[in-house]
């Protein structure tokens, strides 16, 4: 029997590590799980890579886990606002930052995912953020290599979830979710609901149980308003 | 004498014009800032998609407050609302959108445009530390059309519409045309080429506030 259930956050982050490279679901707030990143802030695991669209301005456990110095760099493509825990480790030098392109972030990881090591994208050529990077033209057109974004742990929050993994999202809470389930060595997902194998539609399935190691269910809030 | 007599459009004047521009039937993504100001002016019944990056297609108004859904936002982080048609998709899904050439148009707003059609609009400093690009080179670099909102000087009075851009480029010779407070322009091989003024300003006066070379267009 094919049953992916843990009882416990802990449990299922048992496998982080000193320098892990943990990516992160959720736009703003909205699909970030809490209740995972806070079995981050109390695992012992340190130096951490955090992939994450923005650095957690608004989000009740992202600037915790700042606080707590056990991440050691964030690549993400928009940090401000920058909330203090962030600012001050950042300030003094104990965090790196790597500002990527939205769209580069979300195709390295989709890339990752699908077993390409990398691709060219116009995004960023001729710009700061382009720079020292290897261009090639076609058809006319500059373009910039990027690199496949590989992690060894995805954090996910989905809505509906069975023993199998099969998952679907609520409404904006998609974003990230589904391409960083896709793209790390152990997904685990906290779902809002639990529910029975064959209950889900195959026709709306968002993310095939074949991405997803471990779940967690647990009834999370709903997301503050903006 | 031409430049006191000059009236500048609003914020809201600025929207309206840009708005009246757009085509039934595009699906059109808009920047932060002054864009966000412009579906408020597209005509009820005249048919405009709104993209937002995180993955939405049929962005409608922002809700009461009595009736937010507090899982849907738009790129800005605010709660919004679906219009009937709306679509939901995940991030890479949402930038092939924007990469891939499917959007009609975007509007950004900008630091500086230049005569070649570069933009200027993610950071002020070569040397800014904590830098926040979101997507706006992939819009800039990817959409079809991509057109500027902005003020035409900053409020001290320097030229945006320039020779080079100052600022860290976001993307280059991709702006196709500027809505300003004080003028509607296309960008093309000559240069700038004005559409539009403001009521009461003459060319003169426009260039004395802009330091990239301007001409009037052919034919409008």
């Amino acid at each position: 029997m094919i049953d992916k259930r843990v009882e416990t956050v802990a449990k299922a982050l048992d496998r982080l590590k000193d320098g892990s490279v943990i990516l992160l679901g959720g736009f703003g707030v909205v699909g970030q799980p809490q209740e995972l990143l806070e079995g981050v802030i109390q695992s012992d695991a340190r130096d951490l890579t955090l992939v994450s669209n923005n650095a957690g301005s608004g989000s009740p456990m992202l600037p915790k886990l700042f606080g707590t110095g056990k991440v050691s760099k964030l690549i993400c493509s928009f940090p401000r606002p920058t909330p203090p825990e962030f600012e001050e480790h950042f300030r003094r030098g104990k965090i790196k930052l790597e500002v990527v392109p939205q769209g580069t972030i979300a195709e390295r990881i989709r890339a990752a995912a699908s077993g390409i090591p990398a691709f060219y994208t116009a995004t960023s050529v001729g710009t700061k953020l382009g720079e020292g990077k290897e261009t090639r033209e076609f058809d006319g057109r500059l373009y910039v290599m990027e690199r496949a974004l590989h992690a060894d742990v995805a954090l996910i929050q989905a809505w509906r979830a069975d023993r199998w993994g099969n998952l679907t999202y609520r409404s904006a809470g998609r974003n990230f979710n589904p391409i960083m389930a896709m793209a790390a060595k152990l997904t685990v997902v906290q779902t809002r609901h639990m529910v029975e194998l064959g209950e889900l539609d195959p026709e709306t399935i968002v993310t095939p149980g074949i991405y997803v190691d471990r779940l967690v269910h647990i009834q999370s809030a709903d997301p503050p308003p903006a | 004498m031409s430049t006191t007599a000059a009236k500048p459009l609003s914020r809201e004047d600025m929207a309206a014009r840009l708005a009246r521009d757009i085509p039934e039937g595009w699906y059109v993504n808009l920047g932060l800032g002054l864009p966000t100001l412009i579906p408020d002016y597209i005509p009820a019944g005249h048919e405009v998609v709104f993209h937002s990056e995180n993955g939405i297609l049929g962005m409608g108004p922002v809700p009461p407050k009595d009736a937010v859904d507090t899982w849907l936002i738009n790129a800005t982080k605010q709660n919004i609302t679906l219009i009937p048609g709306a679509s939901i998709f995940h991030q890479a899904e949402s930038f092939a959108m924007i990469r891939g050439g499917h959007l009609d148009l975007c509007v950004l707003g900008a630091y500086e445009v230049a005569e070649n059609g570069d933009i200027a609009n993610w950071a002020t400093s070569a040397n800014d530390t904590l830098p926040a690009v979101g997507g706006a080179m992939d819009l800039a670099a990817g959409s079809r059309q991509l057109w500027a909102l902005m003020e035409h000087t900053t409020k001290d009075g320097r030229p945006r519409l320039v020779q080079r851009c100052t600022y860290p480029l976001t993307a280059s010779g991709v702006v196709k045309r500027v809505y300003t407070n004080l003028a509607v322009l296309d960008i093309t091989p000559h240069g700038f080429e004005v559409l539009d003024m403001a009521p009461g300003l003459t060319l003169e006066a426009l260039q004395s506030k802009t330091e990239a070379k301007l001409r009037m267009a052919a034919s409008r």
